[in-house]
């Protein structure tokens, strides 16, 4: 795989170098790049500003007092501070529900992997046919069971099925294929210890980067859950923060309430920072986690 | 033997949770669906009617129809560009490859919610920048809001979410490809159009498969970008846009639960039907 790897680099390099650079694809890739941080660059700007200079400014450029830092302080501090709490109930989401859904994940994709079992086939086959089905498909029926079990408007309700990730399962399966080899786990058992004790002091090691892949997955998907929590939750003392934005944006539009849209740009632009941070600074395990989903088809 | 029933304890907590987050929904949902709450006689058995409403449903087709129509002209576009940068990422006559990557897939991460948002905002009558674009260059932009233009706005935004996470898929299953093919194909006078045709496209069928069932299941369940915009346009983003818009108002305003649940299994069965198709039909022409 190493050699190979660096021989393909070999020659890209290669080719690199006798290739020039194309005026006309730099163009074209720069547009893309341009629709794409437009909004974002927008999300910026705006939070910068007043509720008053929102609409009395050029959308796409600084205008009006220096508004960042009295919005912020506007955003944390709204209606008893709400915004941190949604903010400390995104990261129980998340920490809870992207942390337990790669444990799981691991441990049943590693055990796929690497044992022989009675109805294994099925499992398998069950598995992979419940990862072409959509988290949003579920959402209805999900409340509906949960509803009738009073779950509804607990954390549980988000937790619970956040937890289970068939993808997830498929990539360490994947990944546990090469990165464990069987030999190492028969070593171990010659050496007489156990099942549990070699996964932990062994191949767990050889799986961290497929966890990592995981988690990174399991963790955007946790922390832009909408559906789901909308559905479940009905006090504001549970939300998220992407159903808290979304009530604060409903407010707005409600007549008779105070319209906070400065709160609801710079509470958007607070809720896409961390999330972003996370992103370019894993962008590795992304690539590999992508590249083990579709090329191992 | 012991060893042989070791493998369950591996795969059995995912197992639990599997059962009960995702199948006892699924199995729960058909139950309420054969039932439904009457004024006389109170919760009856009532076998496949709830079905048989569903089919004649002129506001369920409705939103069929629509996000129909969202996928056959939002997903060939998005994947098109989606394939055309990475085609550009991989061709060796682009600098700085890794901005350009970056930035395009950096929408990804921006929350459904915050997605919906901000080009709203941007959409918006009263303070968009479509408007004040309109009025500085004195030409009639149409709003973006309005019942002909509101679906493709809609598709504006899912394409701006997604078209860079194909891109990577895309992209990585061309850096998978191995460089002595190029070496071969170029010894042999192959240029780089038809580089692209005979050894690329090829080796990007399997990602392609991929991403077109992902974009299938995320147009049919469309949900989160029209139920956030719905507040911009609540005229022309009526509850029952698409069929989990529907269904969930079904659920909320209506308390009709057994007729929702209904929906929702319609919808989850054509869902799989058209995924499974198009796998079925990825792989009959790969072998």
């Amino acid at each position: 795989m190493t050699t190979r790897t660096t021989h393909a680099a070999r020659v890209a390099r290669q080719r690199d170098r006798r290739k020039r650079n194309s005026v006309t694809l730099s163009i074209l890739m720069t547009v893309m790049l341009l629709y794409a941080l437009l909004p974002l660059l927008w999300l910026l700007v705006n939070s910068t500003k007043t509720e008053g200079s929102l609409f009395a400014t050029f959308g796409l450029w600084f205008g009006g007092k220096f508004a960042l830092w009295s919005n912020i302080h506007q955003v944390l501090t709204y209606d008893n501070g709400i915004f941190v709490r949604w903010l400390g109930n995104t990261l129980l989401y998340v920490i809870v529900g992207a942390g337990g859904a790669t444990c799981l994940a691991t441990l049943a994709g590693y055990g796929l992997a690497k044992y022989n079992f009675p109805g294994k086939r099925a499992v398998f086959a069950v598995v992979l046919g419940a990862v072409a089905i959509p988290g949003t498909a579920l959402a209805v029926p999900t409340f509906l069971l949960f509803a009738h079990l009073h779950l509804t408007n607990t954390p549980w309700s988000v937790i619970v099925p956040s937890l289970v990730s068939p993808f997830g399962l498929y990539l360490i399966w994947v990944y546990a294929q090469d990165a464990v080899p069987a030999e190492l786990l028969e070593a171990a058992r010659i050496d007489g210890a156990g099942e549990l004790r070699t996964f932990f002091q062994i191949s767990l090691r050889l799986l961290t980067p497929g966890m990592a892949t995981v988690l990174l997955f399991t963790v955007v998907a946790t922390w832009n859950n909408y559906f789901l929590p909308l559905i479940m939750l009905s006090t504001p003392q549970w939300y998220p923060l992407t159903v808290g934005l979304n009530e604060w944006q409903e407010q707005s539009f409600t007549a008779g309430e105070p319209a906070i849209y400065n709160l609801v740009i710079t509470g958007s632009l607070l809720t896409v920072i961390p999330i972003m941070i996370a992103f370019l600074f894993m962008q590795r395990y992304w690539r590999s986690g992508l590249a083990a989903g579709s090329v191992k088809q | 033997m012991k060893a042989k029933w070791t493998g369950w304890g591996f795969v059995g907590p995912f197992l639990a949770v599997f059962a009960f987050a995702l199948v006892a929904p699924i199995g729960y949902a058909i139950y309420l669906s054969l039932f439904r709450q009457q004024l006389i006689g109170g919760n009856s058995f009532v076998w496949f009617d709830n079905y048989r409403q569903a089919l004649t449903d002129p506001q369920f087709w409705g939103s069929v129809r629509r996000v129909s129509l969202f996928l056959v002209v939002q997903v060939p576009i998005m994947l098109v560009l989606a394939l055309l940068a990475a085609l550009a990422l991989d061709s060796a006559r682009l600098r700085w490859t890794p901005l350009y990557r970056l930035s395009i897939f950096l929408p990804y991460a921006v929350p459904a919610v915050v997605a919906s948002l901000m080009w709203g905002f941007m959409y918006g009558a009263q303070f968009g920048l479509v408007a004040r674009l309109s009025s500085f260059l004195h030409v009639g932009l149409p709003d973006p809001l309005s019942n002909s233009w509101v679906l493709a706005s809609i598709g504006n935004v899912v394409t701006w979410e997604f078209a860079g996470y194909n891109m990577l898929i895309f992209y990585s299953a061309l850096r998978a490809v191995p460089g002595d093919l190029y070496e071969a194909a170029e010894i042999d006078g192959a240029g780089a159009l038809r580089i692209a045709r005979s050894i690329k496209l090829p080796a990007l069928r399997p990602a392609m498969v991929v991403a077109v069932v992902f974009s299938i299941i995320g147009s049919l369940q469309l949900f989160n970008e029209p139920n956030i915009l719905h507040w911009l346009a609540p005229n022309t983003i009526p509850p029952n846009f698409t069929p989990n818009m529907y269904a969930y108002n079904l659920s909320f305003a209506g308390q009709e639960y057994n007729y929702s649940a209904a929906i929702a299994m319609v919808m989850g069965v054509l869902t799989m039907i058209a995924a499974v198709g198009v796998q079925w039909y990825g792989r009959r022409r790969t072998a």
